[in-house]
């Protein structure tokens, strides 16, 4: 149920937005919350800003965007989401 | 003197190390500095009208101009760099574009079609630099998020338009305007995101180097780079230069919304010799203003291998925010003697000047080449890199470690 609502959410995500050419190269480290940074962050940009900004950001660091993405840009996180969003990140395209 | 000093611009001597000789592994070259995760991502993409150029990110499109495109004072409108903040972007109909001019301090509002504009106002022509606030910022130690540029987020060209400040008196402008702010076509995805709105001191909006161009080297502006019509402001960073221009708001109150402040910004007092603009200082920091001296070597890369004897061409351009270069000067031993190279013909003040010189290969140690421009104020390059944390303003003078084989 949890799975096909987060499904449909995504699809309604690319659906709102015209994708560029070529970004479905851009290819996410699989791992737990991947799925929550695509369904959230897809909708304004394309994820290669997620590989782009690595791996030199710190979990603040990496929590700090996924405030700014929030706050500054009026991304609708759902605020449960906000943690993993951040943690993926930071376990994933976080500094070494 | 300064005869003597000068060459023709594209001057080029084959026999000469330079990109010509460099293998085809190369042709990809992205500044060391870089992020792994950037290198990694930067990839040769085209998009439509484009040639292939390097791609930091799909959507919003942001793809830098690559480093052999400088080898000519003026960038091609098809490798000229593409930068947007936000995904919405229209392709712009000529012909139901409209121009709003309005505002609470303007005396009349106006409103035109592409063809009355250029009909009622003066053709004007401006060589000038159009660079990104955060070119180099990928370069940056520390690194600081954004969109991670190598030394290619800016191109020169010549505009044509004609004069804002032409415009802005027909509308009239009244004595307490303050700032004029400028929207174009492009805007968010997502309801909510600010839209992309910047504004620029009276002062500046009336200067004669400040333009609403709807050419670029002589051909219309190129959909990614503004058509039908942007800003160009001459001297300063490219986040003024609003493309898909579609409205022109006279205020009598500074616009402070997002991406005026909190971005764009630069620790107050950091950068001393900047452009003011008063109506947008904090005690703590100001926006960024004018582009800072600078230079980029185009001959010649680090680690490059050269033989004992052989002639080394140490080529580029320099650029400031419109003082105009005075010198550009070159090291080749890690900076303890330094040599005036020549400079190419000027084509104005706003733009790329090139330069040009040439060392043999000598015995004992191995070449180290430095570059350091001053422009006509005497502002040089920074020795050390300057941080502030949005990544700005990188103009550090390189050292090009030369390998002799």
């Amino acid at each position: 149920m949890k799975t096909a609502r987060l499904v449909a959410m995504t699809i309604c995500a690319l659906a709102a937005t015209a994708v560029a050419a070529g970004e479905e190269k851009v290819k996410l480290i699989d791992g737990p919350g991947v799925d929550k940074v695509r369904a959230n962050c897809v909708a304004c940009h394309s994820l290669d800003y997620i590989p782009l900004n690595s791996p030199f950001l710190d979990a603040k660091g990496w929590e700090a965007v996924v405030t700014k993405m929030n706050k500054a840009f009026k991304a609708p996180i759902k605020p449960e989401d906000a943690a993993p969003i951040a943690e993926y990140l930071a376990k994933y395209y976080g500094k070494r | 003197m300064n005869a003597r000093r000068r060459f023709l611009a594209g001057l080029s001597v084959p026999a000469l190390a330079g990109l010509s000789s460099l293998p085809a592994a190369a042709k990809l070259w992205q500044p060391a500095e870089l992020p792994e995760g950037a290198v990694a991502e930067g990839s040769l993409e085209a998009l439509s009208g484009k040639v292939p150029l390097i791609k930091r990110s799909y959507r919003p499109p942001n793809f830098e101009t690559p480093i052999d495109f400088f080898r000519n004072p003026i960038t091609r409108n098809d490798a000229f760099f593409v930068r947007y903040h936000l995904a919405s972007i229209p392709q712009v109909d000529a012909k139901t574009w409209r121009l709003k001019i309005g505002g609470d301090a303007a005396r009349q509002a106006l409103e035109y079609d592409l063809a009355r504009l250029r009909k009622e106002f003066a053709p004007v022509d401006l060589i000038a630099v159009c660079q990104c606030s955060g070119n180099r910022r990928g370069m940056f130690q520390p690194h600081v998020q954004g969109v991670e540029w190598g030394v290619g987020a800016m191109g020169n060209a010549r505009w044509t338009g004609i004069r804002l400040r032409d415009v802005l008196q027909k509308a009239g402008v009244a004595d307490n305007a303050v700032e004029i702010a400028f929207d174009g076509a492009d805007g968010p995805a997502m309801q909510g995101t600010p839209d992309f709105v910047k504004s620029l001191p009276v002062q500046r909006a009336l200067d004669e180097n400040t333009l609403i161009a709807f050419e670029m080297n002589g051909k219309p502006l190129p959909h990614w780079n503004g058509f039908p019509a942007r800003l160009v402001v001459g001297g300063w960073t490219g986040t003024y230069w609003m493309k898909h221009l579609t409205s022109i708001d006279i205020r009598s109150k500074p616009f402070s919304e997002f991406w005026m402040n909190p971005a764009y910004r630069i620790p107050a007092g950091l950068f001393p010799t900047v452009d003011r603009f008063p109506t947008q200082e904090t005690a703590a920091n100001q926006p960024i203003t004018d582009i800072v001296v600078n230079s980029l070597v185009t001959s010649i890369f680090d680690g490059q291998r050269v033989k004992r004897g052989q002639m080394v061409e140490v080529a580029g351009v320099a650029w400031d925010g419109g003082r105009g270069i005075r010198d550009v000067e070159v090291s080749t031993d890690g900076g303890h003697a330094w040599m005036l190279a020549f400079l190419g013909k000027d084509l104005g003040r706003y733009s790329f000047r090139t330069f040009m010189h040439k060392f043999r290969v000598g015995e004992g140690d191995a070449p180290v080449v430095m570059v350091r421009a001053y422009n006509n104020r005497g502002d040089v390059q920074s020795e050390k890199l300057v941080f502030n944390p949005a990544g700005y303003h990188h103009n550090v003078i390189p050292r090009i470690r030369l390998e002799v084989v």
